[in-house]
Parts: C-alpha cells; structure tokens; sequence
C-alpha cells in the first residue's frame, strides 16, 4: 500500500518535473488506441471486477460509454484501480484520463486541484451503518460511539461536521483503504462505519451476515458523484460532460440499447439530432456524427445503467430516487442536445 | 620537430591550471553548478507546471482549518484547528511511538543478547529461537497480526477483560486510570529529583572514598531507599493530592481514564519485537568481541560474573554495538510509518494522508514530511555519534 502510493506520488513528481507541452487529450487517447479511466476497482455496483473477472458498475459504465464515443467500440477502455489518496494525483498526472471513482464534486475539488467534475452520475448522501445488536434508530443517539472510515475522505469531514453541529462526541478510526475500514467495523472495533449511503449498501452486502446491520434513517450531507478529468483540456471535458448528457438524455426521449437501431427512423427531429441522422453534433467535439448513437447502442441510457448495476433487481436494491428523471420528480436532467 | 623552446615549456609547467588543488576546486565548482542548476530547474519546473495544471501552491493552507478529527491527540485538538496544527499532532503521535518503541527494543535486545550467550543451554536456545523467527518475518506482516489477530477479536467493551475494575482490555484498547494532581502535588516530584540528585552525590562520594580507603558503602541501597522514601514522605505530607480517575462503562465506549488505542498497542509492540531482534544479535556480536583474555582477568581479579559483565565487558561491547545500534533506531522511527495500514494516526497517516487528501497540496504536504523525517533521524544519529565519540577507544 505505501510502495503504491510512494510510486504514485514518485510518477506524480516525475509527470510534474517532465511534464512540457502536452497534446490534447482526446488525439493522446486515439493514440494510444484506449480510454485509461481511474476506477475504485472496489465498490459494488460502482466499479468492480465480478464473478468472471470482468468489469462493473455505474463507474465502468460511464468509462465505456465515452470509449464508444470516442472509438465505437466500448472495449478500448482500461480500468485502473486507484486508492482514494492517490486518485486525484493520478488524474493530475496524467496517469488516467478521466476519474470516475464514485468522488464526490465539492468546491475545493473543483477549484483548487486543478481538476474539473464534468456533472451528477450519481447524487448521494453520507450515512451510518450499524450493527443492529446495538439497538440504535437513530444518528442522534451516536453520542461517543467510535467511528469507523477512510481516510481523506469528504466522508471524515462530514462526520466531524455533523457532530459538532449536533454537540455530541465521537471517536474516530481512520484507515487508509475502505476495505479495511468496513473489515474492521466488522470485527467490532468501531460501533459505527460511515460513508455514502450507495457505498454503505455495497459494503454491507459483503458483511458476514448482512442482515445484522442497519444503516440508520438520517443522511447528513449532500455527495455529488461525478466524473472528473483535468483542468485546462476544454475539447476533453466537454466530451466527457456530454457523454455524461447523452446518457440522461436518452432515457428522457426513450432511446434504450434495445430500441436504438428502430430509432433511426424516428421522425421526431430530437431523436434525429440526438442520433446524428441530419447534421453531424459530433464535429465540435473532435468526434462522429454518430457519437450518441454508440453511446447508447453499446452502453445503454441512464436508466439502463442505473438499474443494471445498483438498481432494485442488484444486490444493491437502490430505488431511484433523486436520481430519477427531472420528469418523475428525481434530480436527473440534461441540457438538450442542439 | 624543433626542440620546444625552454621557457615555453617553464611557462606551460607554470600554469595555474596545471595545480592539482586548483583542478580539484574547479571540478567541484562545476559538479556544484550542475546541481544547483538541476535543483533550480526541478523547482521551477514543479512550479510551472502546477500553475498550469491549475493547482494552487503554497504553504498558505497550513494555517487552514483542518476538518477532520484525530483518534489520539496528546495535546488538545478539534476539527476547528489547523493543518499546522493536525501536523504537530501527526508529528508527536510518531515521536510517541517511535520513543516508546526504542526504549522498550532496547531493554528488550540487551536482554536477548545477553541471555543467548548463557551457558544454560535451554535459555540460549529459546532466545536464539525466538531471533530467528521473529526477524525473518516481515514487520508489516507482525503489525497486521498484532492489530487483526490479536487486538481486534478482543471482547467489546461490555465485556472486556479487566483487573480490579480499574484496567480493561477490549478492542477499543486499553483503559487505564488517570492520574488527577491535587493541590501542592508538585511537592512529590520534586522530592523525587531531590531524591535522585543525593543518590549519585551519594554513590560519586562512596566510589571516591571506595578507592581511597577500600572501604565500601552501601550506596546503592541507599540511593534506592532514598528515592522511594523522599517522594513517599512528601505525598503524606501534602495529605495526598493524587487521585485516580477510574474508567468507567457508559454508552458505547469507557469514559474517563485513559485509553490507550489498540493501534498504538499494535504499533508498539511489534516494533519492539521486531527491531529487539536486531539489537540482540548487536548486542551478542559486541560481546564476543570482547576478547577472552579480558573476561579471564576480571575472574582472576575476583570480579563476580555480573561485575565483570558490568564493568569490563559491556563498556568494551558498547564501542562494537553502538554503531549499528544508531542504524537501528533510525529504522525503527522510519518503521513506524507502517502505522498507515493499522489506522495509527502517525505523522504520514494523518498528515501526508488525510491533510494531503483534504488540501490537495501533494507536492509541500510530501515535502515537509520528508524534512521532518530527514530531521528526526538527523537528530538521532547527532546524539548517537557523540555519544560513540565519546566512549570510542581513545589514543589508537
């Protein structure tokens, strides 16, 4: 772990130092032939390998969707597992392309590091998982409870903020990786493991017993998740923002991966421009006509997404939500298309 | 060819740069040149490419609040303070255990080097057993064990194990009483030094007046009863200002007392083990160093084998064991850094790790830590060399 970070931080130094005049990112992709996306490579439903050792998530679906833009073939994509501490050092570097690690979108991440979150993939809310054994129903009753989490983390902030707006006390445990934050939480060290509520869904289906634990009502911060490429890049981000659009977009005008080819014929001039039939969108951007088109054709809409990866019918069981559709009362809404 | 005329040879002989002094201050000049110029570049080159990238820079969010909050604080902290100060916290929590850990793998390897050379067969076997299996396994492997193996399948606090309710043990770590100083309780301390002071004037008296006269003097029992009796009489008097403040069960977690976090625990226990290893074996090779010859004559003089060992062969074995020893303890405060993978909230795990992650300042954030590094090892081996100067062999 610490030889990983110390060569993340010792190719972090070197890109700075060698760093000189950089291509634009987009011609270094096609060059290289594959998108290089930073993933956390542990997270169920977000970004992880499965049974037969292939990617996924919503994370990895996102990678693919800008691969199939970019190449028309979602393959050309490679997942680099990258620890939260190094992640936006990896980004900054150069190392990955784009960062799509469930991380949620905050100002000073914006702003400061030179990074820029492209949009929403997935809103969240910071919560608390406990054993049920404790009889706990509520955050409010946590008053000196030991805490368990990851490091460097929103999440280490968040819960210090809520104690103290609360006036209550806690201890907190603070471990590098969030595997070994919930192993440990598991083992009884800590009375509580915090982090964002999706996040604690999939932790908790890897528990020993999973139907001992609780996560408890309250969510006590707002957790934008959302991709993020490097600041100063504009043909790079606008890419990455609008295959983010596209993917919303298809599932408002009820584009899906199945119906995408019969779409073709569709006279309504929204689907015509959005699949590139009569004028070519893609040109602004550096790519085809048909770079929504290979978005959904080889990924699929939002939707189609969300509910293959952490919708009700996963081992997640996550509702929509807020990330449901503007049009049915959720947060999910993408600027149009023209 | 002519024959070189005699006074321009002379005169080329006579060169300035024919010196060997001044060739050799020239080639440093310029091997100085080329690192400062390197050292310029890499710094202006870091600086210009953070700017473009975006990145912001400087030392300014040291005085930042930090946010976050720390498991084990020796001196008063909250979220509300700054980096700065979660780095002083960072930086005392390696100091802790790092010092903890030398004092204890130094009792600890003495004690194995000498008892692996005792005659008695079973205890030098057991000691030279215990050497090579707990230096052969990786320190990061014991750390994990100790931590995951060890403290955490440690009962909950409800039921954790414990001595006359005053001591529990559960895997929220350890409970132990604080001491809470009433009125005038600085008298206790004070006789204790004074104590301590009168015994080594009293046992620098009794060795002089020893080698004078031959006459002994009971000087060790005296310092003793001294240094237990002076502070004893001290408590009575100021009608005993101490009292314990007991950790008690309430909620989730004890209340009071003091807890010593099973990372801490962990940490420790497994550096002294691991590094004691070490400075056994120094310990053992600086004995055998020590020639027969020497040992054969303190017995003729009539020196009992602890005398002996106190007198003629440990200060010998010091000068063989000291040098390695400052190696030693330097890889025991940079071991420490293994704290990251048990949560200990060390120097690197709350600084280069959370602070890091928080302010995004990679580059002052890697920077400083490996100063403070640097610096604390710079400081060990200070002390550890004059102290080799010191007890070198003199006079060779």
């Amino acid at each position: 772990m610490k030889g990983i970070r110390t060569l993340a931080m010792a190719s972090a130094m070197t890109a700075l130092l060698v760093g000189g005049a950089v291509a634009g990112t987009l011609d270094t992709v096609k060059e290289k032939g594959y998108v290089n996306t930073g993933v956390s490579g542990k997270v169920i439903g977000f970004s992880s390998p499965d049974a037969k050792g292939e990617w996924t998530g919503i994370d990895v679906d996102f990678g693919r969707a800008v691969a199939a833009a970019i190449f028309n073939d979602p393959t050309k994509i490679r997942f680099t597992p990258v620890a939260f501490k190094e992640a936006f050092t990896a980004l900054q570097s150069g190392e990955i392309d784009i960062l799509a690690r469930n991380t949620t979108w905050t100002y000073q991440r914006d702003t400061k590091l030179g990074l820029e979150f492209v949009g929403t993939l997935f809103y969240d809310g910071q919560g608390f998982l406990v054993k049920k054994s404790l009889g706990v129903k509520s955050a409010a009753e946590l008053n000196g409870a030991s805490i368990c989490t990851q490091a460097g983390t929103t999440t280490e902030l968040n819960v210090s903020d809520y104690f103290v707006s609360k006036g209550m006390t806690y201890k907190p445990v603070v471990y590098e990786s969030a595997d070994e934050a919930t192993v440990i939480y598991d083992s009884g060290r800590c009375d509580v493991y915090t982090t964002d509520t999706s996040a604690l869904a999939s932790r908790r289906s890897t528990l020993g017993n999973p139907k001992d634990h609780l996560i408890l009502p309250e969510v006590i911060s707002k957790e934008p998740l959302g991709p993020a490429v490097r600041q100063g890049d504009q043909q790079w981000s606008d890419i990455v923002r609008w295959v983010l659009f596209a993917m919303i977009n298809a599932e408002e005008l009820g584009i899906t991966s199945k119906n995408v080819d019969e779409m073709m014929k569709s006279t309504n001039p929204a689907i015509q421009r959005f699949l590139g039939i009569d004028a070519n969108y893609g040109e602004y951007m550096g790519l085809t006509a048909d770079w929504a088109y290979r978005i959904v054709k080889h990924v699929g809409n939002y939707g189609e997404v969300f509910d293959r990866n952490v919708g009700p019918a996963t081992a997640l069981g996550l509702e929509r939500g807020v990330n449901a559709l503007w049009t049915k009362g959720g947060l999910m809404y993408a600027p149009p298309i023209r | 060819m002519a024959k070189r005329p005699p006074d321009k040879q002379t005169s080329w002989k006579s060169s300035r740069l024919n010196d060997p002094r001044i060739r050799g201050w020239l080639a440093q000049a310029a091997v100085l040149a080329i690192l400062i110029a390197a050292i310029v570049y890499g710094i202006y080159n870091v600086s210009h490419n953070l700017t473009k990238a975006g990145i912001t820079t400087g030392f300014a969010f040291l005085s930042h609040p930090a946010g976050f909050d720390i498991s084990q604080t020796l001196i008063p902290y909250s979220s509300r303070n700054t980096y700065a100060d979660a780095f002083v916290i960072g930086l005392l929590n390696t100091l802790l255990v790092s010092l903890l850990g030398i004092i204890s793998a130094t009792v600890l390897g003495f004690f194995l080097g000498v008892i692996r050379l005792s005659p008695n067969w079973i205890v030098a076997k057991m000691a030279e057993t215990y050497t090579e299996v707990i230096r052969n396994i990786p320190l990061l492997l014991q750390v994990l064990f100790w931590y995951l193996a060890i403290l955490s399948p440690l009962p909950g606090p409800r039921a954790a194990l414990h001595v006359g309710g005053a001591f529990f043990l559960c895997n929220r770590g350890l409970q132990i009483p604080r001491p809470i100083f009433g009125e005038n309780f600085a008298a206790t301390p004070l006789a204790l030094f004074a104590a301590i002071v009168l015994a080594v004037v009293i046992s620098r008296w009794a060795k002089r007046r020893q080698l004078k006269t031959g006459r002994p003097f009971p000087s060790l029992t005296c310092g003793l009863a001294l240094i237990v009796a002076m502070p004893l009489i001290a408590l009575t008097a100021t009608g005993f200002p101490l009292h314990w403040e007991i950790p008690a069960l309430s909620g989730f977690n004890f209340k009071g007392g003091i807890t010593v976090l099973p990372e801490l625990i962990a940490l420790w226990l497994s550096l002294t083990l691991y590094t004691a290893t070490f400075i056994g074996e120094y310990v053992r090779s600086g004995i055998l160093a020590v020639d027969k010859g020497q040992r054969e004559a303190a017995y003729a003089l009539g020196h009992r084998p602890w005398m002996t060992y106190r007198l003629i062969i440990i200060p010998q074995a010091m000068r063989v064991v000291t040098p390695p020893l400052i190696s030693q303890y330097l890889t025991l405060v940079k071991n420490s850094s293994l704290a990251v993978v048990i949560g200990y909230p060390d120097l690197i795990h709350v600084f280069a790790g959370t602070a890091l992650n928080q302010s995004g300042q990679a580059v002052e954030i890697i920077s400083i830590t490996m100063a403070v590094y640097l610096f604390i090892s710079l400081i060990i081996s200070l002390i550890m060399n004059w102290y080799n100067k010191h007890y070198a062999l003199r006079g060779q």
